[in-house]
């Protein structure tokens, strides 16, 4: 008989207020197998992990741990069970020693003294060089996972879970782990490998098990299977391509050129020569993992972000990279930010107090707010985008995630904007209302509007986009129009390779390993 | 362990009853606390709530008492709505008197006599520009060198005393005070109209109630007050509508200055005619309790300067009927608004207890 599973989980599912995060998922993990989970941002990798590991109690579903079924109540017990998590975000202490970090995560039954000569022999054991007596600040960020997984070991796990492990590392580093991951599943720890990157989980792993919509898609062998192949695990059958309105792309309206604007915090991204531009009656499709530079290069175009060279935001031919949000608004460009609660409105403010953030056609004279004119406003956006509400005095908080959604690419749409940029206009949004809000940015379209869509789902950007551009990295590939773009290819895209132009390709390569190098980028999981 | 827990829908009720609730159980623990005294706690209770509103003349002492902890707490509800933490009402209130009694004494040692419609609007003009200038220290640090201004308005406010403590015992000194360290008296041309006969109640009590419609007006149907109010709520949407943070901040500080700097000028001319080390006691702290009971709305506030004014007079009542430490009226307030927070803490969540065991499991 075969030896009973590690972990084997059966029909797990949690259901959060907007959305199913998963849905009867099964996951068998053999001892010294390493384990890929993939799937898209949003697939509910995250989530799965939070169960195993005892952060998150799923609705229904059963877990058995070496045969013996279990239930985690907390990461305690999953602790105890033998279950390690490095995480995606470190939780490290800046100003205690990296063997002091480690200590506070121990029982405190060995001394510090001892705990610093069992870091010295996991992590020669492993190769895994970290001094344990540096204090954490003085850490490069490799450095840091590195006392995290050394921390991991040290409780001698049987099930080892790592989270978008080398988002935050070098190539080289990339192959260091690996050696390390390898070695320890060799001396029979499982590990769960959580990953959208499909290069690293062929390089690495043996069991592959696809999310996709919090839905089990497909468990398969990730070194006998295509890059496409898994795509479509991961993403779905190529949508079909819909019918609409040829594009009759007109001036331009918005032209970004040569934008470089360097990152805000070591979890932002450096924005490096972004050039692109967007024409009347069209939809640009902007295409890319989240963590990659949309925040930042959205909150440039918005005017939230003020920082830009001048000259490398132009409306109109009118230079706008300096202009606040409102002088952008009266120009004509408008704003759907991803976050819908504290940025796209006020959460403790009625709808019709929402509706003065962008627009202030029923403010006077003298800034007079005529309260009459925004509750028309307001219920006039609630019927026309079927906002299901308590009228135009609910709080924006008491609607539903896809209700204030409509709510708030309403309030845009209805400004009857030259250019519109959305940012993941339909994320948590049902299908009927995403179906709406998408119908309404094509109308947009057709009227003559400019748009850039932001999205990470690529199906959504095959069905609107008349061009699709790829930002990876802080950087954005050359456009591509839709009939010439497949799921394969902007995969291949998102992970940074995209042609690049015959002249200065060698200096752009280099440039693009140099940024690889330097990533501290957050590529973050919802 | 303790732990809190957000319940998902606070009870609007509840929210609205809570400075009563918190009134309630301060009475109670004021009771036991007479108690423990010695003292008789149904009739320490009569003179805290009752004995001011027994005549005419408590009533316009009362009135009078509320008038600068209307208009002081009228501006810091703008500040607080948007996020910006004056804890300094008291130094800008200071530098009123300062600033506002400073044209008065003017007016007096120059022998100017000026009609009063145009002696009053300099007099106080200057005590509002006291305040404002004393608020924009605070934003100014906060500016430049993103200081916090609650450490800093409230430093400041140690700073503002020493200034008046300064001039009353040195340069304004009335040559013939024997030696008292105050200013001369104000001429009888900058004093504040009566607005009750045969009591002390000036017109500031009008100023403060016509103030409060205006901030409800500014708050609620001014354009710049919803601003203020958005970046107070949420930072990222104001920035995303594109309203200045920085112009909210200096907004904020300057309307609160302004109005503590008035309070401070109305006392000066209206109450004391005088300068003395003596204007306020505590005025400016006391405003901000009268905020928060008054749930940052023009009108709770308004009562609240009633109920806290009680509460001062209470003491003095207290002190001289009962011979009541004087401090006793401090600790009332302090507890109603401790109460009055956790009352809001509970309506906005509910405990639950799990035992260490549990938690460490």
């Amino acid at each position: 008989m075969a030896a009973a599973p590690r972990l084997e989980l059966v029909g797990i599912s949690k259901q959060y207020p907007a959305v199913r995060a998963n849905d009867q998922v099964a996951l068998k993990v053999l001892p010294g197998e390493i384990h890929a989970v993939l799937g898209e941002n949003g697939a509910g990798k995250s989530t799965l992990m939070k169960i195993i590991y005892g952060a998150v109690r799923p609705d229904e579903g059963q877990m058995h741990w070496d045969g013996a079924k279990v239930e985690i109540k907390n990461p305690q017990q999953a602790r105890a069970l033998g279950i390690s998590m490095v995480f995606q975000h470190f939780s490290l202490f800046d100003t205690l020693s990296a063997a002091e970090n480690v200590w506070l995560g121990l029982d405190k039954k060995l001394s510090l003294a001892e705990v610093v000569q069992r870091i010295a022999k996991v992590s020669k054991g492993y190769g895994l060089e970290v001094d344990p007596l540096r204090p954490v600040h003085s850490l490069s960020v490799g450095e840091r996972q590195r006392v995290e997984i050394v921390r991991a070991l040290l409780t001698d796990p049987k099930l080892l879970i790592l989270d978008e492990p080398t988002s935050v590392l070098t190539p080289q580093a990339v192959l260091e782990l690996f050696d390390t991951l390898r070695q320890l599943a060799a001396g029979g720890c499982s590990i769960l490998y959580i990953s959208h990157k499909l290069d690293e989980i062929r390089a690495l792993c043996s069991h592959c098990t696809v999310l996709r919509g919090g839905k089990v898609t497909g468990v398969v062998d990730p070194r006998t299977q295509s890059n496409a192949e898994l795509s479509r695990l991961m993403i779905g059958a190529e949508p079909p391509r819909l019918q609409h309105l040829k594009a009759r792309a007109g001036e331009v309206v918005l032209a970004v050129q040569a934008l470089s604007c360097p990152k805000l915090d070591q979890f932002g991204t450096t924005l490096e020569s972004i050039d692109f531009e967007v024409r009347a009656g069209e939809i640009v499709g902007m295409a890319g993992v989240s963590g990659n530079g949309q925040q930042e290069l959205m909150a440039v175009l918005s005017g939230e972000d003020r920082r830009a060279p001048s000259g490398s935001v132009r409306l109109f031919g009118q230079d706008i990279a300096r202009q606040s949000p409102r002088r952008r608004r009266r120009a004509g460009l408008h704003f759907v930010p991803e976050e819908r609660l504290g940025r796209g409105a006020v959460p403790q403010m009625s709808l019709a107090r929402n509706t003065l953030l962008t627009r202030t056609e029923a403010v006077g004279a003298a800034g007079w707010m005529h309260m009459r004119g925004v509750e028309l406003l307001a219920a006039r956006l609630i019927e026309r985008f079927d906002v299901r509400c308590g009228g135009t005095g609910a709080a924006a908080r008491s609607l539903s995630g896809g209700n204030l959604q409509k709510f708030i690419v309403g309030r845009e749409i209805d400004a009857q904007p030259k250019l519109l940029i959305v940012s993941q206009p339909t994320w948590g949004v049902d299908v009927g209302a995403a179906a709406l809000i998408r119908g309404e940015l094509l109308k947009l379209r057709d009227a003559g509007c400019a748009l850039l869509v932001v999205s990470e789902e690529l199906d959504e950007l095959f069905e609107i986009a008349d061009r699709l551009i790829v930002i990876a990295r802080g950087r954005l590939s050359p456009p591509i129009a839709r009939r010439d773009a497949s799921v394969e290819r902007l995969g291949e895209w998102m992970s940074g390779l995209w042609p690049q132009p015959a002249a200065g390709a060698a200096a752009a390569a280099a440039a693009a390993v140099a940024a690889e190098a330097t990533i501290g980028a957050r590529h973050a999981q919802a | 362990m303790l732990r809190l827990e957000a319940r998902a829908q606070p009870s609007k009720l509840m929210s609205l009853l809570s400075p009563l609730l918190a009134l309630v159980l301060t009475a109670l623990l004021a009771a036991a606390l007479f108690a423990a005294q010695g003292k008789d706690p149904a009739r320490g209770l009569a003179i805290f709530f009752v004995e001011p509103w027994s005549n005419l003349r408590q009533v316009s002492e009362l009135l009078l008492k509320a008038t600068p902890l209307i208009t002081i707490a009228l501006g810091l509800a703008v500040c607080y709505r948007s996020d910006v933490w004056n804890i300094g009402a008291e130094g800008q209130f200071l530098l009123g008197v300062l600033a506002g009694g400073g044209v008065a004494l003017w007016l007096t040692t120059q022998g100017i006599v000026l009609p009063r419609a145009l002696a009053l609007p300099l007099v106080l003009a200057g005590a509002v520009l006291g305040g404002m200038a004393w608020a924009a220290l605070t934003a100014l640090l906060r500016d430049r060198f993103n200081a916090s201004e609650i450490l800093v308005s409230l430093m400041l406010v140690y700073v503002a005393q020493q200034l008046v403590n300064y001039m009353v015992f040195g340069p304004w000194k009335d040559p013939a005070g024997f030696n008292f360290p105050q200013t001369k008296n104000f001429d009888a041309s900058t004093w504040l109209p009566n607005l009750l006969p045969g009591t002390r109640l000036h017109i500031g009590l009008a100023i403060a109630l016509a103030l409060a419609a205006l901030v409800w007006v500014f708050l609620f149907r001014l354009f710049r007050g919803y601003q203020l109010q958005v970046g107070g709520l949420a930072p990222a949407a104001a920035r995303y509508a594109g309203f200045s943070a920085r112009s909210s901040l200096w907004t904020a500080l300057l309307i609160s200055g302004a109005l503590a700097g008035l309070a401070g000028g109305m006392e000066a001319i209206g109450s004391f005619r005088q300068i003395t080390p003596h204007v306020s006691t505590g005025l400016g702290f006391t405003a901000i309790i009268v905020c928060f009971v008054g749930r940052l709305h023009p009108l709770g506030i308004v009562f609240a300067g009633l109920l806290l004014s009680m509460m001062v007079i209470g003491g003095e009542l207290g002190q001289s009927r009962l011979s009541l430490p004087n401090a006793l009226s401090g600790v009332f307030q302090g507890l109603l608004l401790v109460l009055l927070l956790a009352c809001d803490t509970l309506i906005h969540y509910r405990i639950r207890i799990r035992s260490a065991l549990a938690a460490a499991r």
